[in-house]
């Protein structure tokens, strides 16, 4: 939907590089991009612009002027910046002196505290932990069965006093309950608050008094616009926070929140939440966050995408066939599926990185329809037919093109075009067999 | 105070909340306050305007076009108080919020046919909590309601629901977590049959609009929901969040070409947001956003009108209603 900083800075110097020298206006347009592209991503307004001021104290210094590929070396600043604003490296959890060690979890009305309490509780588990989530939301109806249902799906304990009890009672039991029975770590559950909500913001402050957490987590959706800002700030103000939970990562939001909460109350970011799964949670990684921000490709979640789909020993099967040149239409027809699950086919390639340039256009020709076509023909045969794809005859090519209601063109086009394809793997295959290639092939992308 | 009489039009007084409330919402309101009031209109105006709009989530391409008419028209016309530019300003907003809201399309409830309200929205949007106050809207009409559990995925969601069911009085169709949302749905449309319902109210799992597979499903609800009834569902809702920012539209978008919403409803506007993702929605897709929710009460629901919106978040005046 959002053009990306990379495109638009190519477009501004690219009108400039006739004229053979850049000037300091030039630089300032460039920066107008940058500012741009980083509201677009959600950045705090107030952050953008102090963000834009050290990138062009940055660029002037580093003589984009004199640059030759001025658009690369803004982009290259602008990312090192983000990187060294996002921080540069993982912050683990706070370990207290005295376990066990209490986690707080708070954060607005649907930011996903509950899911990521689950989550994170599988992740200390995994650690050999013996982690105990605590329920301590007693106003979202049934946001306490979510907890033990979630409890229920991990197998964690779940401690919980009913909607009745107080959330400051509940939180101090709950870490007397931990200590007796050798709980460590203990996650508390918070309500979803607003944080000009003054009585229930107040509450969040006697829980913490009350337990003393050795981290306070805010938990915050990458969705979240320019009032992400003010809430982190409440949120710091009242209760310092120890770290920044994104979630909702999975979705195609720039997160651009990120940067503002980071910049704003310094607060590291800890985890990503990237799906519903609850072994969704990732250790964040500032130089994926930053190319994201920038709507730049982000290769690493296109391979994810195409993990979801395949498993390896499928994809070794699949490669081998592919080397040998054995890839039948059979083959093709499933690979076609699997791409189809990671999504419509122009969302793929925007993360697909440089290929931006050429992308509205290779859009206009590759669509998802063109998909269903390739598909109905395929489907039109029989096994045999897609297994020897080259013994089709006249025949059968007028047969499969009434039976999926294209021209029979189209079925010599499909027909053709695949039979190149084969030639090309079997080429690859043998470069593979000399060693000229990598033997892993991203063809199971 | 002003948004209380807006939106919060039953809702018992809060005297905490309200508090709170004034003392966020004034800030907006001081600054474009204090933006106009100034003895000429000069170009520091402007820049700070399309800050104060980018502030808002109101977003860079509608901000600059915002900013781009109203200097256009007050070279046209020949304003030079900063008080008439201030009200091109507001006249501007509305306007825009009102294109969107032409298409939208007037609802028949038929006597015998039930009124099937499908829900959608991302993960946390607040559809659930939506859905009781969008039936108690329902009921103030003296319409029956019934209510469809269709997020079988997030734990508890049913439960949610029920508890909202009991509440509001509702009979809730619910299966067990995990079950097919269609099968559900299936099951709801029958009894909204057998049982003379007016309105059913069909609760989805909240979807982020990349996941396409889940995507797919709506139109899998749709279509079990036409064999029942023909135009069914006769309201596609789409719940957005006000404090999301740009990507507020590309959902929207993604949404739209999946099931074709019909109508939008922003939540959580009770927050210190000021939900200016509403004009970039307005302005690209023109899908017309029919309510507002304030708050967690039953009763903070509200009819979307384009001039309370605009003077209440941005302005600080009217009395709507």
């Amino acid at each position: 939907m959002f053009e990306t900083l990379s495109d638009r800075l190519n477009d501004t110097f690219g009108k400039l590089n006739r004229k053979g020298r850049l000037t300091e206006p030039d630089v300032d347009n460039a920066m107008r991009e940058v500012r741009r592209a980083l509201l677009e991503a959600d950045v705090n307004f107030k952050v953008v612009k102090e963000f834009v001021a050290s990138v062009r104290e940055r660029a002037i210094g580093q003589d984009v002027l004199r640059s030759l590929t001025p658009a690369q070396t803004v982009i290259g600043i602008v990312n090192e910046e983000l990187i060294a604003v996002l921080g540069a490296e993982q912050v683990p959890l706070n370990t207290p002196v005295r376990p066990p060690q209490i986690i707080l979890m708070v954060g607005l009305n649907g930011a996903g505290k509950t899911t990521h309490t689950g989550k994170l509780a599988v992740h200390l588990r995994k650690q050999g932990k013996n982690p105990l989530m605590v329920a301590a939301d007693v106003y979202r109806p049934a946001a306490i069965n979510q907890l033990q249902s979630l409890g229920k799906q991990v197998n964690v304990a779940v401690y919980e006093e009913g909607t009745k009890a107080d959330p400051v009672e509940i939180s101090r039991n709950a870490i007397r309950f931990a200590n007796e029975r050798g709980f460590n770590p203990v996650i508390i559950d918070t309500a979803g608050r607003l944080q000009i909500d003054q009585a229930l913001m107040q509450e969040l402050v006697q829980i913490r008094d009350a337990v003393q957490p050795s981290e306070i987590l805010l938990v915050a959706d990458a969705m979240t616009g320019q009032e992400a800002v003010g809430v982190a700030e409440e949120f710091n103000a009242r209760l310092d926070l120890t770290g920044l939970v994104l979630t909702k990562m999975d979705g195609d939001a720039r997160g651009g929140a990120a940067l503002s909460i980071r910049a704003v109350t310094g607060i590291p970011i800890k985890f990503i939440g990237t799906g519903e799964k609850l072994d969704a949670l990732e250790p964040f990684h500032p130089d994926r966050l930053a190319g994201r921000i920038l709507g730049m490709g982000d290769v690493v979640s296109l391979i994810e995408r195409a993990q979801e789909q395949t498993d390896e020993q499928e994809a070794e099967r699949l490669q081998n066939r592919m080397m040998k040149g054995q890839f039948d239409l059979e083959d093709f027809l499933d690979q076609l599926q699997k791409i189809k699950k990671m999504g419509p086919l122009s969302q793929i390639m925007e993360m697909i990185p440089g290929l931006s340039q050429q992308m509205r256009q290779a859009k206009a020709q590759i669509s998802d329809d063109d998909y269903k076509q390739v598909e109905a023909i395929i489907r039109g045969m029989t096994p045999w037919e897609r297994r020897y794809p080259e013994r089709i005859d006249h025949g059968r090519r007028r047969r499969i093109a009434r039976g999926s209601g294209v021209e029979r063109q189209d079925v010599n086009r499909l027909l053709s075009q695949f039979k190149e394809m084969q030639k090309m793997m079997g080429q690859f295959g043998q470069m593979a067999k000399k060693g000229k290639m990598p033997k892993n092939l991203p063809f199971d992308l | 105070m002003v948004l209380k009489k807006l939106f919060r039009r039953q809702a018992e007084p809060d005297v905490l909340l309200d508090k709170g409330l004034e003392k966020t919402r004034r800030g907006v309101f001081l600054e474009i306050t204090r933006l106009f009031d100034r003895s000429q209109i000069d170009d520091e105006l402007f820049e700070d305007l399309e800050m104060l709009l980018i502030q808002a989530d109101v977003g860079w391409d509608v901000s600059q076009q915002l900013v781009r008419e109203l200097q256009q028209r007050i070279r046209d016309e020949r304003i030079v108080s900063p008080a008439e530019t201030r009200e091109v300003l507001r006249l501007e907003m509305i306007q825009l919020l009102e294109l969107a809201s032409r298409n939208r399309k007037v609802k028949i409830l038929q006597r015998g046919v039930p009124f099937v309200i499908l829900v959608t929205g991302v993960n946390g949007a607040g559809k659930t909590t939506s859905i009781a106050k969008l039936a108690q809207y329902h009921k103030n009409f003296g319409r029956s309601v019934m209510l469809a559990a269709g997020d079988t995925f997030r734990a508890a969601a049913i439960d949610q629901l029920n508890v909202w069911g009991k509440r509001l009085d509702c009979p809730v169709i619910a299966h067990q977590q995990g079950a097919d949302p269609g099968a559900v749905v299936f099951d709801a449309m029958q009894a909204a049959h057998n049982r003379n319902v007016d309105v059913l109210i069909v609760d989805t799992a909240g979807r982020l609009h990349t996941k396409h597979n889940l995507m797919a499903e709506l139109q899998k609800l749709r279509k079990i929901m036409q064999k029942h009834v023909p135009e069914a569902p006769q309201e596609v809702l789409l719940i957005i969040d006000a404090t999301t920012g740009q990507n507020g539209l590309v959902q929207a978008n993604e949404f739209t070409k999946s099931v074709e919403i019909t109508d939008i409803m922003i939540s959580k506007l009770d927050g210190t947001s000021k939900g200016g993702i509403a004009f970039s929605v307005a302005k690209e897709l023109g899908t017309p956003i029919s309510y507002i929710g304030t708050g967690e009460q039953l009763t903070d629901l509200a009819e979307f009108r384009p001039d309370t919106y605009v003077d209440s978040l941005f302005f600080g005046e009217g009395e709507g209603f």
